[in-house]
């Protein structure tokens, strides 16, 4: 099984898609000749020609409005915001258009948009948000988020393959930081969560990047605790299953966002704890997010809010003792 | 008002059989009775929320999708239900529609025109316009893409061209010459706003900064619509990029049933009633002998039997509101619509 990053699985997706089914077209600003701002699809162009890698015009709008159009008349599209932040641009086809069709009409928009999203590389407040709670709040778009590289094909596979239109939320700190063994070829990964790590004294609740930020914070300093790790990877559709029953084994519960903490994913998960896990908890359920503020450009201001290995082992450490 | 092109109608009638012009004349007297059946249907209470039409506007919807084929893809606007009838949907669906009804279009999903037949060729629009520019845009860059004579139209008022989706897909559709036609449909004001708050340059005249052809067609004469979306589809299939066909026309009614539309001055409204587009049509059929009042009866008689079926049907089951927000089988494109024009019949290109 190779060895791949987060990103070069992303592309090993693609291209295997790209190789297996014709109707598979990618779109996005400059992921055509330049290679895409990430190089997520350096060279495509090469093997799949300008038609099926289409550096497109600088309209976010245009590009998730077109990819319907495209969408409803067979292909199967997949968008790159250059940023995720750009998405907002692009905000009313995703949302009204595409999110609601198949309620409406009984239309099919099998669809997905690549976000590269998140902070911790001084991008600003344009260049690191975690949107993805905009979309959990819009019935008809599912959202995935992948942590590991085998995680990100899989689920890059089964978004491609689903029939509506999906939200890929990719982490940018992950792209080249995070590697691992992941299966050659077609694979899907189900929209599920999973267990990282086993435990049965707390359980830690995240996503995307804050998955290898729980693990590292959980592998020392907590006097041996006994620390699982569920990421969810799936946000729409939310894995309840799992969430109840990673609380029921643990009966403590931390819940961890890189996005504002507002109404973000997290807070869905809190929801629905207390409303079906209550009689699981033994302390009140915790949550470590990213403050409700512009993610600012300046390194010691930026990682004064996004949440970091020490602020998650000081809530474990706060949240055991209870 | 920009000038508009004479002889449209004239170019027409080469294209157009007897039984083609009846037939545009037909489905402008189905869309008139079914949305006056509608209107009383609201006055009763019948269909809820508010009621929009397009009185006085039937001639662009009946003309231009007229000139469409069966894999030709439609985008239609609220004041367009000619479009929805001339693509073989049935006036017991719409009055369904209207009524919020389980056997409407949308199974009470959506209200009013908000609906497309996913089985005839058709995306229902959303509120937010022009939106749909950008889907058919999408639609026509796929046939490109595959190599399909096929095109995409689709319909959008005087007031979407002051929003940024009205450039995006203009300027989509000229980069990447794609086989879409934009028909305008300038019926002067966008709810109370007249078009000299819209635009400061008629609108059809950007189209050759987006590079490509825009032509201004008198809205209110069906033949006239069908000959310049006859002649813009001719280019989109040949590979020579989109139109933007200007029709001009005037919204007779309020925005909607709500709206008693005091903005707009008494002397506009009497001089457009003049251009009635059913009364155009039926002069020139009467001149070919053919019997005006047999075929408005047999329309009226449609749509009686159509609000009566619709008025029998049932309201949507309250227990199925969650049904179908995601797709759980297989993703089906749309299917292919009716296309009456005689020019179909026989190669079915016609071109």
């Amino acid at each position: 099984m190779p060895t791949l990053t987060y990103l070069q699985a992303i592309s090993s997706a693609l291209r295997d898609e790209l190789r297996a089914d014709d109707r598979v077209l990618l779109m996005g600003e400059d992921i055509g000749t330049f290679g895409g701002a990430f190089k997520v699809t350096d060279g495509f162009i090469d093997e799949f020609g300008p038609d099926r890698v289409m550096d497109t015009p600088l309209a976010e709008s245009g590009i998730i409005g077109t990819a319907v159009g495209a969408a409803v008349v067979g292909m199967r599209p997949v968008c790159e915001m250059q940023f995720s932040d750009f998405i907002s641009c692009g905000f009313d086809q995703l949302v009204n258009v595409a999110g609601k069709m198949h309620y409406r009409q009984g239309l099919a928009v099998p669809l997905v948009v690549r976000l590269p999203s998140g902070g911790g590389f001084s991008g600003g407040p344009f260049h690191s948000q975690n949107p993805e709670a905009w979309f959990m709040h819009s019935p008809g778009i599912k959202v995935v988020a992948p942590s590991t590289a085998a995680d990100a094909k899989g689920l890059l596979h089964a978004a491609i393959h689903d029939p509506n239109p999906v939200c890929y939320m990719e982490h940018k700190h992950l792209y080249r930081r995070v590697k691992g063994e992941v299966p050659s070829g077609v694979f899907e990964t189900p929209f599920t969560a999973r267990v990282a790590q086993p435990g049965s004294d707390l359980v830690v609740i995240a996503y995307g990047a804050m998955v290898p930020v729980a693990l590292e914070a959980v592998s020392d300093g907590l006097d041996g605790a006994s620390v699982e790790v569920l990421d969810l990877r799936s946000l729409v559709p939310l894995d309840e299953e799992a969430i109840l029953d990673s609380v029921e084994r643990c009966s403590k519960v931390l819940i961890i966002d890189e996005a504002n903490a507002t109404c973000a994913a997290g807070a869905q998960v809190a929801a629905l704890i207390a409303e079906k896990g209550f009689e699981s908890l033994d302390g009140p359920v915790v949550r470590v997010a990213t403050p409700d503020v512009p993610i600012p450009f300046s390194p010691p201001l930026e990682a004064a809010v996004l949440p970091g290995v020490d602020r998650v082992r000081e809530a474990c450490r706060e949240l055991l003792a209870y | 008002m920009a000038q508009v092109a004479d002889g449209g109608a004239d170019a027409a009638i080469e294209h157009l059989t007897a039984e083609d012009r009846i037939w545009l004349l037909r489905a402008m007297l189905l869309m008139r009775g079914l949305e006056e059946r509608a209107m009383s249907l609201y006055r009763q209470g019948r269909v809820p929320g508010s009621f929009y039409d397009g009185y006085g506007q039937e001639a662009v919807s009946a003309g231009a999708a007229f000139a469409m084929g069966p894999e030709d893809r439609l985008c239609i606007l609220h004041r367009d239900l000619a479009a929805h009838l001339i693509r073989g949907v049935t006036p017991t669906r719409i009055l369904s529609q209207y009524m919020g009804r389980a056997g409407g279009i949308t199974q009470g999903r959506d209200g009013n025109v908000h609906f497309g037949d996913r089985n005839l060729g058709c995306v229902g629009m959303v509120s937010m316009l022009p939106d749909m520019m950008l889907v058919a845009t999408g639609m026509a860059m796929a046939f490109k893409i595959r190599g399909e004579k096929r095109c995409a139209m689709t319909w959008f008022g005087d007031g979407s061209t002051s929003r940024g989706d009205f450039h995006e897909a203009m300027n989509w559709a000229g980069v990447q010459k794609l086989p879409v036609i934009f028909v305008l449909e300038n019926n002067q004001y966008a709810y109370s706003t007249p078009v000299d708050k819209q635009y400061a340059v008629d609108p059809v005249e950007r189209a050759a900064a987006y590079g490509f052809e825009g032509v201004t067609v008198d809205g209110n004469d069906a033949e006239a619509m069908f000959e310049a979306a006859r002649a813009a589809r001719a280019r989109a299939v040949n590979g020579d990029g989109p139109t933007l066909i200007e029709a001009v026309t005037m919204r007779m009614h309020g925005h909607a049933a709500h709206d008693d539309m005091k903005y707009v001055p008494k002397e506009q409204v009497e001089e457009w009633r003049k251009r009635d587009p059913i009364e155009r049509q039926e002069a020139r059929l009467r001149e070919i002998g053919v019997d005006i009042d047999g075929l408005r009866a047999s329309v009226k008689a449609e749509i009686d039997a159509a609000a009566e079926e619709a008025l029998a049907g049932p309201m949507p089951d309250p227990a199925t509101v969650l049904d179908g927000i995601f797709c759980e089988g297989e993703a089906e494109p749309l299917g292919d619509g009716q296309a009456p024009w005689s020019g179909f019949a026989s190669d079915g290109g016609a071109v």
